[in-house]
C-alpha cells in the first residue's frame, strides 16, 4: 500500500468513525483535537487501526503520535506486508 | 409516608414511539410482531420478533458518548427524554435537585458478543474499543442515562429477569414513600436483537405459527410459546408534594407494590408465588380486589405460565370477574422492559377509558377459563389497575396504580 493510499483510506476511516469531514483532516493537524478524542475514544482509534490494518500501537508509542503525519508514518512502518 | 405519583411517561416500543401512537395501536389491536428472515436464516426455531425501530441519537448525543450505549440504552434514552419532558423536568431543575434512576435491564448480549469477537479475532483487548466495557454491563442503561441527564440521586439497575421493569418501579416508589428520594426515573429496557434471545429460543420457549400476528396468544387454548420483544419504557416517579410544588402534571399514584419469590423451579412457575405477590400488593394498597378495574396480566403465551397466572388471579379475585388482558398479545414479551411498558400501556387505557383486547384470545382452555379475559377492545372506564410481572427464578412483582 502506497503512502497516498494509506492517507486516503485512513482519513476516510477516521472521518467516518469520529464524525468529522475528511477535509478537516490535514497532515500537520493534531489528531486528538481534530477528532475530539479523550483518553477513552483514543482507544477506539487504536482499535480501528488494529481491526482494519493489523497495526498495533503500544501505549508507550501512542504519545509520540500527535499529528496525522505521525500516524501515517507509524502505519507505513508497521503495516504487515 | 409520602404518596408516590407518576408525573411523566415515555416509551419506545413496537407499538409506537410516542404515547399517542401507542394508545392508538392498543385501541386498534395492532400487532407489533413480524416474521424475521434473519432469524430463520440464522437457525432460530421460531422466526417471530417484535418490530422495534432503531432510534437515531446523532441529533442528541455526540459520538464519544454514543460509543457507550448498546441498543437498549438507546431505546431507554429516547423514552426517558420524552418522559422527562412530559414531567416538565428541565435540565436546570435536574441540576439543582437530587433526581435518581432505577431501571430494569438483565442482558447486553449483542454488544458483549461483538466486543469479544473483536478481542478474539485480533488477539488484543484494545480491539474491543472504548465503549465495550460500558456497553456490556447490565447496569449500562442506568450508567449511561445518569451521565447523559446528569442525575445525582440513586443510580441502580434492577436485574430481576422479566420482572425487572416492575421491580424498578416498586423500588423507586419505596424510596420515595420513605422520604429517601423525591424523584426517581424508573423503567425497563430490552435489547431486541436476535443474539439476546438465541439461547431462549434454544429451550423451545418461543411461539410457532403460520402467521406473525397470530403467534402471541396469551391465555388462548392454542398458545404454544412467547414472541420476544424489546424497546424501553420510562415513568417518572415523584413524591406528591414535590409534584405539587413544581406544578407538574400528576397522572396517577402508585398505591401498592407486592413481591414474592417462588423458591421453586428456575423456569416453571407455580401458583402460590404469584398469588402471594398479588395478595401482598393489594394489602400494601389497602384495597379490596373488587376495587381493581383492570388486570394487566404477565401472561406471555406459554402453556404453563399463563395457566398458573390465571389460577393465581382467580384465587385472589374469587367471584369477582375482573377484566384481564395481556398486552403481550400485541407486543410480544418485552422481558426486562415489560413491567414498565405494561404500566404505561395500562395508564394509556385508564386515561382514555378503554381496555385493549387480548388479541388472538379465541378459546380459553380448562386452566385459563377461570378468569375473564377480554378478547376485544372495550370502552370501559376504570380508576385502578393491577399489573403483574413474573420472571425466571420465580421472581414476582405486582403494582397497583390509581388514577388521579
Amino acid at each position: 500500500m502506497t503512502r497516498n493510499e494509506i492517507i486516503e483510506q485512513v482519513n476516510e476511516l477516521l472521518a467516518g468513525e469520529f464524525e468529522v469531514e475528511v477535509s478537516d483532516i490535514t497532515p500537520e493537524a493534531n489528531i486528538k483535537e481534530t477528532l475530539s478524542l479523550d483518553s477513552l475514544s483514543l482507544v477506539d482509534m487504536v482499535a480501528l487501526l488494529q481491526v482494519n490494518y493489523k497495526v498495533t500501537i503500544p501505549v508507550a508509542e501512542l504519545h509520540k503520535i500527535q499529528s496525522f503525519n505521525d500516524l501515517y508514518d507509524y502505519i507505513e512502518q508497521h503495516i504487515p506486508a | 409516608m409520602n404518596r408516590v405519583v407518576i408525573t411523566g411517561m415515555g416509551i419506545w416500543s413496537c407499538l409506537g414511539v410516542t404515547l399517542d401512537e401507542v394508545r392508538q395501536s392498543l385501541y386498534e389491536g395492532k400487532s407489533g410482531i413480524i416474521k424475521s428472515q434473519e432469524r430463520m436464516d440464522a437457525g432460530f426455531r421460531s422466526p417471530f420478533t417484535a418490530n422495534v425501530p432503531r432510534p437515531d441519537l446523532k441529533p442528541f448525543i455526540g459520538r464519544n458518548q454514543r460509543q457507550f450505549m448498546p441498543e437498549e440504552a438507546q431505546y431507554a434514552y429516547m423514552a426517558t427524554k420524552d418522559a422527562l419532558e412530559a414531567a416538565h423536568l428541565d435540565q436546570d431543575y435536574i441540576d439543582s435537585h437530587e433526581v435518581g434512576i432505577i431501571y430494569g435491564n438483565d442482558s447486553v448480549a449483542e454488544a458483549t458478543m461483538i466486543a469479544l469477537d473483536k478481542f478474539r479475532g485480533c488477539g488484543s483487548t484494545a480491539a474491543c474499543g472504548s465503549g465495550a466495557i460500558f456497553q456490556s454491563m447490565n447496569s449500562t442503561v442506568t450508567m449511561n442515562l445518569a451521565c447523559l441527564f446528569h442525575l445525582k440521586g440513586i443510580n441502580l439497575t434492577a436485574s430481576a429477569a422479566c420482572a425487572s421493569g416492575s421491580q424498578s418501579i416498586g423500588l423507586g416508589a419505596l424510596l420515595i414513600r420513605n422520604g429517601l428520594q423525591e424523584c426517581v426515573v424508573c423503567g425497563g429496557a430490552q435489547e431486541a436483537n436476535m443474539y439476546g434471545v438465541a439461547s431462549f429460543d434454544g429451550i423451545q420457549s418461543f411461539a410457532l405459527n403460520d402467521e406473525a400476528v397470530k403467534a402471541s396468544r396469551p391465555f388462548d387454548r392454542d398458545r404454544n410459546g412467547l414472541v420476544p420483544g424489546g424497546g424501553a419504557a420510562t415513568v417518572i416517579l415523584e413524591s406528591y408534594e414535590s409534584a405539587v410544588r413544581r406544578g407538574a402534571p400528576i397522572l396517577a399514584e402508585i398505591i401498592g407494590w407486592g413481591f414474592s419469590g417462588n423458591g421453586d423451579h428456575i423456569s416453571t412457575p407455580n401458583v402460590a408465588g404469584p398469588a402471594r405477590s398479588l395478595e401482598l400488593c393489594l394489602k400494601d394498597a389497602g384495597i379490596a380486589p373488587t376495587e381493581i378495574g383492570y388486570v394487566n396480566a404477565h401472561a406471555t403465551s406459554t402453556k404453563i405460565g399463563d395457566a398458573r397466572e390465571a389460577q393465581a388471579i382467580a384465587q385472589i379475585f374469587g367471584d369477582y370477574k375482573v377484566p384481564v388482558t395481556s398486552t403481550k398479545s400485541q407486543t410480544g414479551h418485552e422481558m426486562w422492559m415489560a413491567g414498565a411498558s405494561e404500566i404505561i400501556y395500562s395508564m394509556l387505557m385508564m386515561k382514555n377509558g378503554f381496555i385493549a383486547g387480548n388479541v388472538n384470545f379465541e378459546n380459553p382452555d380448562e386452566e385459563t377459563s377461570c378468569i375473564n379475559v377480554l378478547g376485544e377492545t372495550k370502552e370501559i372506564a376504570f380508576n385502578q389497575f393491577l399489573s403483574n410481572s413474573f420472571g425466571f427464578g420465580g421472581t414476582n412483582s405486582t403494582l397497583i396504580v390509581k388514577n388521579l
